[in-house]
């Protein structure tokens, strides 16, 4: 074993940066499109309508049960096929984890949305209110203390996930790490820096989730 | 779309050879990785609610590690990094004798990976057994370990059945990651199947059926499990 | 104080009256006590919930502690097993110091029997299996001892037909007769009851009091923290009244219920009496 060098990440700094970058904007953007998807989803779920809902819940336990590698090869496969058009790597990736977010995103809203009790939605519908207030002003307001710990949870969990872009070599942190590591040589020092910047923030968005549950626990 | 559908590629030789042997090596890693988490997590978990500080501290010290950083850089992590921190002699035997570094090194890597999350579970099964417990287990002459072995952590364990359901199939999701240090595990082989058939419409539906079903059996496995473990007054069988 | 002492103190009208309960078992003369508690404090923080208590407890001595809710009598008792650390004092029970080897305190607690208001029986286990699991891991009794002396002891608490049941097919009341015979499975020397009815149906406290009653005829050493004053009454050899963590009077059973002295434990008596 030679001596350490991590001179190395200090010359990379700025293309590991960019990297890094493109981590945190695949999180917010497939945090964003999941959130969304995923009320929806949820709402359907707990929807009346019974085929609907079924589908709803064929949707979210099939991408709970595949592996997100093995759809992030599907839609970078898919995706151009589908649009009949070659796509950049980084439109399929985003398009996949949307999708793939959304799966587990309406899961935490589906939980959240069964805590509150039965009564908060009779007592909205005896003052007048219709289903779609209900739930805009009554119920997910009251969920919502529930599941924002939740919700970080989940984009802790993202924000490791898109270090699996790797597998299609789209630069984000990861993958930035892996080719300065390759090129300089130096893959003890480049994993263990990114693995520290990894731990770093995985920890504080960890320690938020759980300081909000904490505060928020009834007492 | 223009795509010209060829079924029939699963089936034929080699491509058949290579998902078969891609399930085997899924299958491998996965239980493997599971039953070295279930040990090492309820290690962890027990020494997470031991009543000093300092083992605690060191639990969650390990709960925060594993779980902190991506399972993909942890992979490797052990693959290239740890050979070459340990003793020369050790390293030289892993990167040379050693028969399938890839594979023992999937294995580890996620199973530590997952005993992080299996030992939050324990831990939170076992803080959910009432304090009176563990009291009466003392109180009775018990050994801090007896307690644990006979009082405290059988009533955890049906606690966290449920949830250590979605950690079992989680295993087996995040098995796909040994592709990327060199594992022809089942996701690699349809990803080989397509490169060189181009017919990556039927392999890829090949590996999402077959995760499917194992996602099936398993849920399966566990409801069964937690049915033949349930006791008496969650079945409704109380006089 | 012996025994003897106690009998000595009591007019000639008071036992007349005294209760049937008077044990045929005598009181060995001469041996140190069971339990001897002596200048014991402990707090919480701040907050002391044990104030200096003195309590010297005879083998085959039944002693029931009463007193307001957070007057520092479960504490109390939980020391004497060990299961609460005590900050200043000392405390001997059977010729062992508690709080000085935790190996002691092991040995100590096999021979001590405890009985909560929870019952705490073991939800995962048949009620045979919660008898025999101390006996077998505890005391490396055979399975096929442990099960006879289990079996035996439903008998005696009055439930030979429950061995096969599991803990939440039972009512409080027979849970908590398990619970008895699981601690006296151990053969213990001495027991604690820790408000052993108070988290029952009113209709089920007799049935374990029924019990407890015959374990005192029987001689065991026993204290016990209540709010059944019947039981004390019936029972009993000394009252202890306990409030805000120390003891305030320690009376023989006849002469604390017909005069007491200290104005908490009058106070105390009018009120749980009106009830």
């Amino acid at each position: 074993m030679t001596g350490l060098d991590f001179g190395v990440i200090q010359r990379a700094l700025p293309f590991l940066l960019e990297g890094l970058a493109l981590s945190f904007f695949l999180t917010a953007v497939a945090m964003l499109g999941g959130v969304i998807l995923g009320l929806g989803l949820a709402v359907i779920r707990l929807s009346r309508w019974k085929a609907l809902s079924i589908l709803a819940a064929g949707y979210v336990n099939g991408f709970r049960a595949i592996p997100l590698v093995l759809v992030i090869f599907w839609f970078y496969f898919l995706v151009p096929l589908a649009l009949g058009r070659s796509v950049s790597a980084l439109q399929s990736v985003v398009i996949a984890f949307v999708l793939f977010e959304a799966a587990y995103y309406s899961e935490i809203f589906r939980a959240g949305l069964q805590s509150i009790r039965p009564g908060q939605w009779q007592a909205a519908y005896a003052c007048g209110l219709g289903y779609f207030q209900t739930l805009r002003l009554v119920v997910l307001p009251q969920a919502l203390r529930n599941m924002l710990p939740l919700m970080i949870t989940q984009a802790v969990v993202l924000f490791q996930d898109t270090s699996l872009v790797y597998v299609i070599s789209l630069r984000d942190f990861m993958t930035s790490a892996s080719i300065v590591a390759n090129r300089d040589n130096r893959l003890i020092e480049t994993y263990l820096v990114a693995a520290l910047v990894y731990f770093v923030i995985c920890s504080i968005g960890a320690a938020s989730a759980s300081r909000l549950s904490a505060r928020w626990r009834p007492a | 779309m223009n795509y010209s559908w060829n079924w029939s590629i699963l089936i034929q030789p080699p491509y058949l050879g290579w998902l078969a042997s891609g399930l085997e090596l899924t299958l491998v890693i996965s239980i493997s990785a599971w039953i070295l988490a279930l040990i090492a997590g309820t290690l962890v978990g027990v020494v997470g609610t031991l009543p000093h500080r300092i083992p605690r501290m060191l639990a969650a010290t390990y709960v925060g590690m594993f779980r902190n950083i991506p399972l993909l850089l942890q992979l490797f992590l052990w693959f290239f990094v740890v050979p070459e921190l340990l003793p020369s002699g050790w390293g030289f035997w892993l990167k040379r004798d050693l028969p399938f570094p890839e594979l023992w090194t999937s294995m580890l890597a996620l199973g530590l990976f997952t005993s992080a999350r299996v030992a939050v579970q324990v831990g939170s099964g076992i803080t959910a057994v009432s304090s009176g417990q563990r009291m009466a287990a003392v109180a009775s002459g018990m050994s801090p370990a007896q307690a644990y072995r006979l009082v405290l952590l059988p009533q955890a364990f049906r606690i966290v059945l449920p949830p250590l359901t979605s950690d079992f199939l989680t295993v087996f999701k995040n098995s796909a990651l040994a592709l990327t240090i060199g594992v022809f595990e089942l996701t690699a082989q349809t990803r080989q199947i397509e490169s060189f058939t181009f017919q990556g419409f039927e392999a890829f539906t090949a590996a999402t059926i077959v995760y499917l079903v194992i996602a099936l059996l398993v849920t399966f496995f566990m409801r069964t499990l937690e049915r033949r473990v349930a006791l008496p007054d969650t079945m409704g069988a109380a006089s | 104080m012996t025994k003897a002492h106690i009998q000595a103190s009591r007019t000639p009208a008071e036992i007349v009256e005294m209760p049937a309960s008077v044990r045929v078992v005598p009181i060995s003369q001469g041996r140190k006590p069971m339990v001897e508690i002596s200048k014991l404090y402990k707090s919480y923080g701040p907050i002391e919930v044990l104030k200096g208590c003195d309590l010297v407890v005879e083998r085959g001595e039944v002693v029931v502690i009463c007193g307001p809710s957070g007057s520092g009598k479960s504490t109390l008792i939980k020391c004497v097993n060990g299961l609460e650390r005590f900050d200043r004092g000392a405390l001997v029970v059977d010729g062992v110091r508690v709080g000085e080897r935790a190996s002691d305190m092991t040995s100590l607690r096999a021979r001590i029997g405890m009985v909560s208001q929870h019952f705490e029986l073991y939800p995962h286990l048949t009620v045979l299996q919660n008898i025999c699991l101390a006996q077998v891991h505890v005391l490396k009794r055979s399975k096929v001892e442990a099960q006879a002396k289990a079996r035996a002891l439903l008998a005696r608490v009055g439930l030979p037909d429950k061995e096969g049941a599991y803990p939440a097919q039972l009512s409080g009341g027979q849970q908590q007769r398990v619970a008895i015979a699981r601690a006296l499975a151990m053969d213990p020397v001495a027991m604690l009851f820790d408000e052993p009815t108070s988290a029952l149906d009113p209709e089920m406290i007799g049935e374990v009091l029924a019990v407890m009653l015959e374990l005192a005829r029987d001689g065991m050493t026993m204290i016990v923290v209540t709010h059944e004053m019947g039981f004390a009454r019936k029972a009993a050899d000394r009252v202890v009244f306990m409030d805000k963590g120390a003891i305030v009077e320690t009376a023989p059973t006849q002469q604390f219920f017909d005069e007491p002295r200290a104005e908490r434990a009058k106070l105390f008596l009018s009120r749980i009496l009106s009830q």
